[in-house]
């Protein structure tokens, strides 16, 4: 820790070579469903191809079995099998079928040698395909997060998937699957390169660099058993590693023919083990949510109330003997009840830390996940609350991110969620960790923002004229600014605080409709990247409203001309001997 | 280009009491400059209005939207007799004149400005709209023409930002003005680039 760390990484993947992912990757990818309808198939034909086997080598016993002689007909188009059979073209079926999965096994094989990464000083770039080759490369500077899942079937295979989400839609680079030790290390790695921290440690290899390297270099430190763990844990034969490689083929090798038990018990360690690494996080930043919390505030949500008309709708339904009601709301209340168990056990053993490359969330009981956001890639922050949910004093936080499409699967969205339930105190600990710069500024900001209505506690009102657009939310409405964030107070019903970086402003537009002009009314929003958080004022009087808008436009330019946090390593660097 | 033959949501004219209906020509900066959201000038530069030519454009994108409308509902009528389908064109027909009429209003309401730091732009006169765009913050800009503006000599110059909702597009520039106010912007995007 004193001394100067050479710049050595994590994993022996991130070296600029070109890579190969776990060699389970296509089964993963693909294999599962492949396996699944061959077990389909062969469970379905199971009686008939005892049948055949009979047929064919005990021909005497046909008497028995004529009957059944009877029904497979000659008929190729309803019962192939019996046909084939019938024909004997057993031997050529049999070939047919070794064909097809020689064809699937060279295939995957296929796949996977020429299914390749490497991670550079500059990108992380990965070729694949066979036929059609394809070769993504994600800018380190440009990289938004590094997400890793780890679906319940590759946990089983000890994988997990890495995600590089870089700005714009559909432009994530993944790395599926990978060992699931070296997938931490591999992160790791690359956030540390993103950071820029390599290209300032080569230029000023001094004992002086101090702050975030060495933390840094502290992490490295601590994951390094975890990762010897994982290179060998992941040592089915072939592994990551090329050939060439020292440290990817060596210490697998040595170990492959370890015990099976040995494996079997560390895998189990793995499935156990918190989702966060507690060397790689201070403790007093985690957050934690009780099973208990989780549990209710999922209760409490909206779906549940939907549920519960649903399951009115079906008991009066009934009760007045209209059938019809139970095949048309049954789906949907199973559904909604699948949903709801999704979300319980995606916020278990949930977790938030700041780490030196960003902050870590990770969460999932079966299939589990972790992101790390780096710093500066926090678009918005919203903290809302629910109305059910404000006797218990529950909160949720969600961000913008980049790289985040609106449209985007349920796992993506699950990553704007950065808080899914926790109190007021655990709001300002998670703002603390999203908007580190600003975030002690403006705690006051935030405590009125939660909960305040009207003037005061720097916020604005809005004038009474305002109910009649907004009726019940019209003492809410109001903004505050303060260190480089701007704040948007909004809702009744739904209370909610959104916390605008303004270094992260994309533009801002202010705009009034008829109702609007009459009333003297006008509404303004922060254009940010596409996500959950919609950072708007809707009602502000319009006088108030184009200060607001000419101060947030010429902050935006000042804040985002200082903002240096996407390089947030450099900046550690130049302020610590300070 | 589709996007610009459809007649704006802002066209709507039922409840506004147009002062002026003038035509392209008397397009003088100060004549709307109180029912727009205007800012005070902060800068030297003043509203620049885009080619009055360009209400051709959208008059003529007007009558092709109506006239493909109200040939559908005509044929419907002719063809089914739903009585109903003769009002719906009788109805279509009119909102689009009176669209139309509007439209040189509309046009002069759309309106941009070069400041310093970014760029502001302004359009509807119903439903206003003001946009400030900083320039680090572009991350293209893209100049669109199509077949009526092309005759005319007017290009359409787009900007993009990572916020799909800044939705900032000057049409009805001409062409060169287009092509060099471009050029100007990429280079004062490249000077300010910040990150995202």
């Amino acid at each position: 820790m004193t001394a100067p760390v050479p710049p050595k990484t994590v994993t022996p993947l991130a070296d600029g070579e070109w890579h190969r992912l776990h060699p389970a990757s296509p089964l993963l990818r693909g294999g599962l469903v492949f396996i699944a309808v061959l077990g389909f198939v062969i469970a379905n034909l199971r009686e008939r191809i005892v049948d055949m086997f009979v047929f064919v080598f005990v021909p005497d016993l046909g008497d028995e079995l004529d009957s059944n002689y009877g029904e497979w007909q000659n008929d190729w188009a309803n019962d192939p099998v019996g046909a084939i059979v019938l024909n004997g073209q057993v031997g050529w079926a049999l070939l047919a079928v070794a064909a097809v999965v020689i064809a699937v096994i060279v295939g995957f094989w296929l796949s996977w040698r020429m299914h390749t990464f490497r991670i550079t000083g500059e990108a992380v770039e990965v070729r694949s395909g066979i036929l059609f080759r394809s070769h993504r490369s994600a800018r380190l500077d440009r990289v938004q997060g590094v997400n890793i899942a780890r679906p319940l079937f590759a946990r089983l295979f000890g994988t997990a998937k890495l995600d590089v989400s870089v700005a714009g839609q559909s432009g994530n680079v993944q790395l599926s699957y990978l060992a699931s030790a070296l997938a931490d290390g591999l992160r790791a790695d690359i956030l540390r390169l993103a950071s820029g921290a390599r290209a300032e440690r080569s230029k000023a290899a001094a004992p002086g660099v101090a702050g975030i390297t060495v933390s840094v270099a502290g992490a490295t430190d601590a994951s390094m058993p975890v990762d010897a763990a994982g290179a060998t844990d992941a040592s089915v034969p072939g592994d990551v590693a090329v050939p060439g490689d020292p440290a990817g083929t060596g210490s697998p090798a040595a170990s492959a023919h370890g015990p099976v038990s040995a494996v079997i018990g560390r895998r189990v360690d793995e499935f156990l083990a918190p989702e966060l690494d507690p060397s790689l996080a201070p403790p007093a930043s985690v957050v934690h949510l009780s099973v208990g919390r989780v549990i209710a505030s999922t209760l409490l949500g909206g779906t549940t109330i939907s549920i519960l008309v649903f399951v009115a709708v079906i008991v009066v339904g009934i009760a007045n003997g209209q059938s019809w009601v139970i095949f048309s709301f049954i789906p949907a209340v199973i559904g909604l009840v699948g949903y709801l168990w999704s979300r319980i056990t995606k916020s278990l053993r949930y977790s938030i830390a700041g780490t030196p490359d960003g902050v870590r969330i990770g969460y999932g009981l079966l299939s589990t996940a972790n992101q790390t956001i780096p710093p500066g890639r926090v678009h918005a922050v919203s903290v809302t609350q629910w109305i059910l949910w404000r006797p218990f004093g529950w909160w949720s936080v969600k961000v913008n991110l980049a790289g985040q499409s609106m449209s985007a699967s349920s796992e993506q969205a699950q990553r704007t969620i950065v808080l899914p339930v926790g109190s007021a105190a655990d709001v300002g600990r998670v703002l603390a960790l999203l908007l580190p710069e600003s975030a002690g500024a403006v705690e006051p900001l935030v405590a009125v923002g939660l909960t305040g209505r009207g003037a005061g506690g720097g916020f604005t009102a809005t004038p009474r004229r305002a109910a009649w657009l907004r009726p019940f939310s019209r003492r809410r409405i109001g903004w505050a600014a303060g260190s480089g964030v701007a704040l948007f107070r909004t809702g009744a019903l739904t209370r909610s605080l959104v916390l605008m970086p303004l270094a992260r402003v994309q533009s801002v537009a202010l705009s009034r409709g008829p109702v609007g002009r009459l009333l003297d009314l006008a509404a303004v929003r922060v254009h940010t990247v596409s996500g959950p958080v919609q950072v708007v004022l809707p009602v502000i009087e319009t006088a108030e409203g184009r200060d607001l808008f000419e101060r947030l436009a010429a902050d935006a330019v000042t804040w985002a001309a200082s903002d240096e946090s996407h390089h947030w390593g450099a900046i550690a660097r130049t302020e610590a001997p300070a | 280009m589709p996007d610009s033959d459809v007649p704006h949501p802002d066209a709507d004219p039922s409840a506004w009491p147009s002062p002026e209906a003038a035509g392209p020509e008397s397009s003088s900066p100060e004549a709307s400059a109180d029912d727009v959201p205007a800012v005070e000038a902060s800068g030297s530069e003043e509203w620049k209005r885009v080619s009055p030519k360009y209400v051709i454009v959208e008059v003529v994108g007007s009558l092709v939207g109506t006239a493909l409308f109200v040939a559908a509902f005509l044929v419907a009528y002719f063809l089914f007799d739903w009585w109903w389908a003769l009002w719906a064109a009788i109805a279509v027909g009119a909102i689009s004149l009176v669209t139309i009429a509007f439209e040189p209003r509309r046009v002069r309401s759309i309106g941009y400005r070069l400041r310093d730091d970014d760029l502001l732009f302004r359009r509807g006169i119903m439903y206003q709209r003001q946009v400030a765009v900083p320039y680090g913050r572009m991350q293209l800009v893209d100049v669109t023409r199509g077949p009526v503006a092309r005759a005319l000599g007017l290009a359409d110059l787009k900007f993009v930002t990572a916020a799909a909702a800044t939705a900032v597009s000057v049409p009805g520039l001409p062409i060169e003005d287009a092509e060099r106010l471009r050029d100007e912007l990429v280079a004062l995007a490249e000077s300010r680039r910040a990150g995202l």
